[in-house]
């Protein structure tokens, strides 16, 4: 076993290339066990990939592959979340789920998904009747006919918990380098040297999050790629505040013989969600909407709730998960060369990411040593949670700018000059909410772009308007 | 820690309709009357329209937006009203009370009565389920004009403009004053929506109008670089250009309503149920202007403003027949809405007309049915987003079970 103890100047231990959740929780576990750690991210911001289109759900893991690094992952992180989130300052809104069944089909897995579940781990899932299923949910389609009750599922907040995790790992030493894409490096024998858009970085370790991008860093590094990454969409169709009251769980599909179903669930920012789809694509940059698969998921949800069919329609969006041709989780490890992917995490990052991080370590502390932080800072993120209290109910915010989603200009600020502040508009909205809600930008959009436009890598303005 | 507050009025939106009906409940004796704003400043959306034409049937001169704006602030004010800005109603409870943001702090009021006029908006890109990327640079038109004159700066310098609503012709005339370059103006309609002559303007500016054509998708990675459109027979085209405006498809902006349970909100109009006094289902609170329906003229919105201020000073005085026996009103396609939603079996006058609305070009006859019999009919052809008024009067309509408002089936 080498030893990697001596830090030259510049060298860093680890180098984590990629900003999505995975990245920013591996950036915190390898900090706080005393790594020097660098985070390259190739876009303005964190979370410019699949980790900012999800459904935004922490699961149990009662559904996942028996034995599979997945769940143990899943359920390490589910842990570790829950037993972090309010030193950070994390919401968890708690709701359960019901995985309901809407045919004869759906009814007859139920026994097996409570199997699974118990076989898992999760003891607590049982079925429940019909009954049961439109007590606990009284606006469902009264076409129901059962379902499977999952306790302990809950929603969180899919943006603040991963720049809790980078905020945290800054804290504590990590350093965090953005519009910085790896183009290609070597290993030498004892560290990687780097070529980046921002020069050469070196680092003993590299540890490969690039999530969509994984296989290509790979080809870049390593000159062969152990997985193909191939994209698979979800869009989404996010409904009106008022939309909130009609559902209480997450509702979640019986896996059907070809697709898996849409999920309606409540979100931590006070709306409902429908989705996601799973289109298989090449590209990787462009996650488009389609105006007929949004029709469709409209439909799909109105179906399972039907006063959704009267909510007005605040958002839809897209995300790209990096599906490989495996289902399972794609680790890579090579100690010789100090390499490790974390590779073909989807929809279940979200929940994962912590045990993911735990997991990495575990594997790297193999053959390398060093001293956890004696007391690490606990910084905490501004809530954007509508179940915790708002930075409008507390005096002195300045002026409301966003008035969908009551952002206030404090907010803003305070996003603006944080440790990670926004690289572009999408991070701040993901930072704040402002110009998410219904109007999307009708009332607030130029005003946000004032306030935030010398920062942002694509304002929205060209130029300063005269009069003529 | 909260602070309380009470008054006989809270009028909810400071825009032509609110300070409209602010100004005459002073004027009619109302004692305490205060209009809640969240933006900065009182005036509402006409306070960055900086084209005429305003105020020639309120003030009897022709204005710009901004200077509308201001002189409806100046008359509510000499009227003793109590404009607070920077006041964001956050929910609305049973009976006339009001929970509020400010930046001092929470604010509890109790009103005797509120008045809802919070206006429209436009229907953003996600609500018009747009296909394609989602970059900067997609928005609507008050997003453009606030841009422009409230903080002066362009969002894009070479759009394509989606809809030929009134409201599109404004755009085109902000952006030509700005200096920016519209490449064209899109409408899914065989015609344009606006009027005869006024539809002519964005061709005699040199934007070229493509009609039967709708915005199939949206390209660019941060920025817009170019849509694609479907013409007449379907096929697709791309054109180059770096922003995407759309506008009209107005929508009120009833959200308060729609989350407080005591509010009936109708999902044709999009606004709240009232009756023919603008009063809603909870008898604590009316609505005027734009919030009723998408979308009339400022000065029609000032007018209704008035108008329900009138008797909303009459309920205060103990002088209007209570919602206690109602006639429904339900339309038929393709009649899209008809505001007020329900009448009180009452005499005394309230709304002059029942407000309409087609969903798509129709020529036949209109008529109004107590079920039975047809009370009253229009023949002619509709279009779209053109104001259909049905005279309120005939005793007959109150003796009516239901009201059934609809298309008579060609003979």
């Amino acid at each position: 076993m080498e030893s990697r103890g001596e830090r030259s100047e510049g060298l860093y231990d680890v180098a984590v290339i990629g900003g999505g959740v995975v990245g920013c929780a591996v950036a915190r576990r390898f900090t706080l066990e005393g790594a020097r750690v660098v985070l390259l991210e190739k876009a303005p911001d964190i979370l410019a990939g699949a980790s900012k289109g999800n459904s935004a759900i922490l699961h149990t893991g009662f559904d996942a592959p028996e034995g599979s690094l997945e769940l143990a992952c899943m359920q390490a992180g589910y842990t570790e979340y829950r037993a972090i989130h309010e030193s950070l300052n994390l919401p968890l809104l708690t709701t359960g789920a019901i995985v309901a069944a809407w045919n004869e089909h759906d009814e007859a897995e139920l026994d097996a998904i409570v199997a699974r579940a118990h076989a898992n781990g999760v003891d607590n899932v049982r079925r429940i009747d019909r009954a049961e299923v439109l007590a606990r949910e009284p606006q469902l389609n009264p076409a129901v006919r059962g379902g499977v009750l999952v306790p302990d599922e809950h929603v969180i907040d899919p943006w603040s918990a991963p720049l809790a995790y980078l905020t945290q790992a800054m804290a504590n030493g990590a350093e965090v380098r953005r519009d910085c894409e790896v183009t290609g490096g070597a290993f030498d024998g004892a560290a990687w040297q780097l070529d980046t858009s921002r020069g050469r970085i070196a680092a003993a370790q590299v540890i490969n999050c690039a999530g969509l991008y994984g296989d290509v860093v790979e080809q870049r590094l390593l000159g062969e790629a152990h997985m193909q990454i191939r994209p698979r969409k979800g869009q989404f169709v996010v409904f009106d505040k008022a939309a909130a009251a009609l559902v209480d769980h997450i509702l979640l599909p019986v896996p059907q013989p070809r697709t898996k179903g849409v999920v309606v669930t409540r979100t931590a920012y006070g709306n409902v969600l429908v989705g996601p789809t799973a289109e298989e694509q090449d590209d990787r940059e462009h996650a488009r909407v389609d105006h007929d698969t949004l029709e469709a998921l409209i439909a799909a949800g109105a179906e399972r709730l039907p006063a959704l069919a009267d909510m007005p329609v605040t958002a839809v969006y897209a995300g790209l998960r990096p599906a490989t041709e495996d289902k399972e989780y794609r680790i890579r490890h090579e100690p010789a060369r100090h390499w490790l992917t974390l590779g073909g995490v989807r929809s279940t990052g979200l929940t994962a990411a912590l045990g993911i991080a735990a997991h990495a370590y575990a594997l790297y502390r193999e053959y390398v040593e060093h001293q956890p932080l004696a007391s690490p800072v606990t910084p905490w993120v501004p809530n954007i949670a509508e179940h915790r209290p708002r930075d409008w109910q507390a005096a002195g915010y300045g002026e409301i700018v966003c008035h969908c989603e009551l952002v206030t200009r404090r907010e803003i600020e305070a996003a603006l000059a944080s440790s990670l502040p926004p690289g572009d508009i999408g991070g701040l909205k993901r930072r704040t909410r402002a110009c998410m809600g219904r109007c999307q930008g009708f009332y607030c959009g130029a005003r946000v772009a004032q306030i935030a436009g010398d920062a942002l890598a694509t304002p929205l303005s060209t130029g300063a308007a005269h009069e003529h | 820690m909260s602070t309380e507050l009470d008054c006989d009025v809270a009028v909810i939106g400071a825009g032509p309709a609110g300070l409209a009906a602010a100004t005459a409940l002073r004027q009619a004796g109302v004692n305490r009357v205060l209009v809640f704003e969240r933006e900065p400043e009182a005036g509402g959306i006409p306070r960055h329209c900086a084209h005429p034409p305003y105020g020639v049937r309120e003030y009897g001169r022709l204005m710009t937006g901004p200077r509308y704006a201001r002189r409806n602030v100046a008359a509510a004010e000499a009227a003793g009203v109590d404009i607070r800005t920077r006041h964001t109603v956050v929910a609305l409870h049973p009976g006339g009370g009001l929970d509020l943001a400010t930046p001092d702090g929470a604010l509890r009021v109790t009103a005797r009565r509120v008045l809802l006029t919070t206006g429209a908006r436009e229907t953003p890109r996600s609500a018009r389920l747009i296909s394609g990327d989602r970059p900067v640079g997609v928005i609507n038109t008050a997003t453009l004009q606030s841009a422009l004159y409230l903080e002066h700066f362009k969002p894009f310098e070479a759009p394509v403009i989606v809809g030929t609503e009134l409201v599109s012709l404004s755009a085109v005339m902000s952006c030509r004053r700005a200096g920016i370059r519209p490449v064209a103006v899109i409408e899914p309609n065989p015609r344009p929506t606006a009027r005869w002559p006024l539809t002519l303007f964005p061709r005699l500016c040199g934007i070229p109008v493509h009609l039967n054509t709708t915005l199939a998708g949206i390209a660019g990675r941060q920025r817009v670089e170019g849509v694609q459109l479907a013409g007449p027979d379907g096929s697709l085209s791309t054109l180059a250009c770096d922003g995407v405006l759309l506008t009209g498809r107005f929508t009120s902006e009833s959200s308060l309503a729609r989350l407080a349970p005591h509010l009936a909100v109708d999902t044709a109009s999009s606004g709240p149920v009232v009756d023919q006094y603008g009063r809603c289902s909870d008898p604590a609170y009316y609505a005027a202007g734009n919030v009723l329906r998408p979308i009339e003229t400022a000065g029609w919105s000032w007018r209704e403003g008035r108008a329900v201020a009138g008797f909303i000073a009459a309920d205060l005085a103990y002088d209007l027949p209570g919602p206690d026996e109602l006639v429904p009103v339900r339309v038929a396609s393709p009649v899209k809405y008809c505001v007020p939603q329900r009448l009180v079996r009452s005499a005394r006058p309230g709304l002059a007309e029942l407000q309409l609305r087609v969903t798509e070009p129709v020529r036949g006859t209109l008529t109004v049915s107590d079920g039975t019999r047809p009370l009253w009919r229009a023949s002619g052809a509709f279009l779209p987003e053109r104001r259909i008024r049905i005279p309120l009067g005939d005793p007959a309509f109150l003796r009516a079970p239901a009201l059934d408002i609809g298309f008579e089936s060609p003979p």
